[in-house]
């Protein structure tokens, strides 16, 4: 069995005309943290929704724990969904329940467990994704748009899933929510042995969490490896990216933390 | 069985107090463990376990059980929930049943009485504009009002003039159904032009403006206040009360009493084509009595609360709109509530007309 948990080969994804991604290539291995990066546009969302399956790939194959996600139906593929999470970018709770019940909706999905012992595990997810206790009880309407994040990846962390899909996890974060959202994400992936494919626009993030990047840009994985390779690329968009002056102040804040 | 990550299998064997667990203790094995608590655990053959196992595990260390045979890195992840175990809030002091009932009755009354407040600092704020748009007339937005004239006012035409329409037959059927069985058919014509000129008319208009457009307001004010637009408007020196609530408050003024007048129209012209059909009263013999006999005070009892009711809806529309919050949720209550409040509100106003004009002798 190979150590990459994700493989998508020769993706291409189009909506009508406009083609998205063309011959893309990715890998993620077990128990990194990829942080997928890209301009506005070039389809870093889409194709998280793909690798899940909510977007139907037009040409090639996402493998996921080596199985073919695009033809796998029924209980194959409930199984396979159950091993990993998906955090969206608003959190995308449900508005009709309060936090404890959101992060139990998957859980019902497992036979035999008690109403209490439901409530026991959401409630130490929802600890374990940085809310205080009081969170439980509130509804998505009362909370912030952080907390709304932290309660997303509550539920996204319920069954133990290997995978953890993150869309843009800090943006709309003051600097210190967004941090403490940074290091919650390194410090569950520790101490769950998560694989995290990460999609971000904040250079702080890419460098305080992640342990390779992949550049998305004509249609494809420009490049991808570790930030300091990254700073080596000599594409003008890769090089404007982690060389512009958001880059240098990420990189300074980066180094004054080491 | 295939549908489960893995296949996870636990073995339990509970003996002497010792709690022997082989396999993976995870989420989907929670459910098989012995509902009993045990001093001991071994654990030694555990080859997986996952937050929900360590939680367990968490949750009988803090029982005083011990564990035995826990490999490193499950010990790690033991810890690290152990760590962030929930510590809940005490319990607030329970209140008593009388005292909950009153503080919500109290603030069920005040609720009602802020939103009864709000109302009216709605209509002043209308009047204000309105005097405004008089006194300057360069700020006051023509366009705007024709706009919704048409919106609230030419559109809804096709419907008022079917229902009126419709109303008129009912009305004539069942009036002719009574009435013919002591040979008074003819006072048909009486029922039908007081009821729908005095009441039935403007009524039923009411209502399906205030279906119509209370909730068309409240989306489009409401998600202008979710976009923040209102608050741009307002660092733009624009006023919100002149923008939006004037000429939409305005247009349904204009309006509501001409559709009201199309609605008895069309309630005559169905009334009399039933009294012919059902009585053979011709349409001739129908016009003659209606002129006769029918007091013009009817029309005017009528149409005189249109613009009360057109009020009534825009407030409520243009109140309901602006209290719409950030999130979706809202302007979907928000909406429900605007059309049920402008209806009830309505139909509130129409039973005090009809207390005012019987005092008055109308």
């Amino acid at each position: 069995m190979s150590d990459n948990v994700i493989e998508v080969r020769g993706l291409r994804t189009q909506f009508g005309s406009h083609v998205v991604h063309d011959g893309l290539d990715l890998d993620l291995r077990r128990g990194e943290i990829l942080g997928v990066v890209g301009g506005s546009g070039t389809g870093k969302s889409v194709l998280l929704r793909t690798i899940v399956g909510l977007n139907p790939p037009a040409a090639g194959t996402v493998r996921v724990f080596g199985q073919d996600v695009t033809a796998l139906h029924g209980p194959a593929r409930e199984a396979l969904e159950r091993r990993w999470g998906v955090m969206f970018q608003a959190g995308a709770l449900f508005s009709s329940l309060n936090v404890r019940e959101n992060v139990e909706v998957p859980l019902r999905a497992v036979p035999g467990l008690t109403p209490e012992t439901r409530a026991g595990l959401a409630e130490l997810k929802v600890s374990m994704a940085g809310l205080p206790w009081n969170a439980n009880d509130k509804y998505p309407s009362d909370l912030s748009g952080g907390m709304k994040k932290r309660a997303g990846l509550a539920r996204a962390l319920a069954l133990d899933p290997e995978i953890v899909f993150l869309d843009e996890p800090t943006a709309g974060l003051d600097p210190i929510g967004a941090d403490a959202f940074d290091r919650l994400i390194v410090e569950l992936r520790d101490a769950l042995d998560l694989s995290v494919f990460l999609v971000t626009h904040d250079l702080d993030t890419l460098h305080a969490c992640c342990d390779r990047v992949a550049v998305l840009a004509e249609k494809r994985v420009l490049v991808s490896g570790t930030m300091a390779e990254m700073l080596k690329v000599d594409h003008p968009w890769v090089h404007e990216y982690f060389h512009g002056p958001r880059a240098r102040a990420a990189i300074a804040t980066g180094r004054s933390k080491e | 069985m295939a549908s489960l990550p893995a296949d996870p299998q636990l073995r339990a064997t509970l003996q002497d107090g010792q709690l022997r667990l082989e396999g993976a203790l995870t989420v989907w094995t929670l459910a098989q463990l012995p509902p009993e608590a045990p001093e001991r655990l071994e654990l030694s053959g555990l080859t997986r376990l996952d937050t929900a196992g360590a939680w367990y595990l968490a949750g009988r260390t803090a029982a005083g059980a011990t564990l035995l045979g826990l490999a490193a890195p499950q010990a790690k992840l033991l810890e690290s929930v152990t760590g962030a175990l929930p510590r809940p809030d005490p319990p607030p002091a329970p209140e008593p049943g009388w005292r909950r009932a009153l503080d919500a009755t109290g603030r069920w009354i005040m609720g009602a009485l802020v939103f009864l407040r709000e109302l009216a600092e709605y209509l002043g704020r209308f009047l204000a504009a309105l005097w405004r748009g008089i006194r300057h007339p360069r700020d006051f937005r023509l366009t705007a009002l024709v706009h919704h004239c048409q919106e609230t006012g030419l559109r809804a035409v096709p419907i008022v003039a079917l229902m009126s329409f419709l109303i008129g037959v009912v009305l004539a059927f069942q009036g002719a159904a009574q009435l013919s069985q002591f040979g008074a058919e003819i006072f048909v014509i009486d029922l039908i032009a007081i009821s729908i000129l005095r009441e039935l008319g403007i009524l039923l208009t009411a209502i399906i403006v205030a279906g119509r457009t209370a909730s068309a307001l409240t989306a489009s004010i409401g998600s202008m206040k979710m976009n923040e637009e209102i608050d741009a408007m307002r660092t733009l020196g624009l006023d919100p009360d002149m923008v939006l609530i004037l000429p939409r408050v305005l247009a349904l003024v204009i309006t509501l009493p001409i559709l009201g007048l199309i609605a008895n129209l069309a309630g005559l012209i169905g009334g009399a084509i039933m009294s012919w059909v059902e009585l053979g009263i011709s349409p001739s013999m129908f016009r003659y009595r209606l002129i006769a006999e029918t007091s013009v005070d009817h029309v005017i009892v009528g149409l005189s609360k249109a613009p009360v009711f057109a009020i009534i809806i825009g407030i409520i529309g243009c109140h309901a709109g602006m209290k719409v919050g950030k999130d979706a949720e809202s302007l979907g209550a928000q909406t429900s509530t605007a059309v049920v409040n402008a209806i009830f509100a309505v139909i509130v106003a129409d039973a005090l007309f009809s207390v005012f004009f019987a005092e008055i002798g109308l």
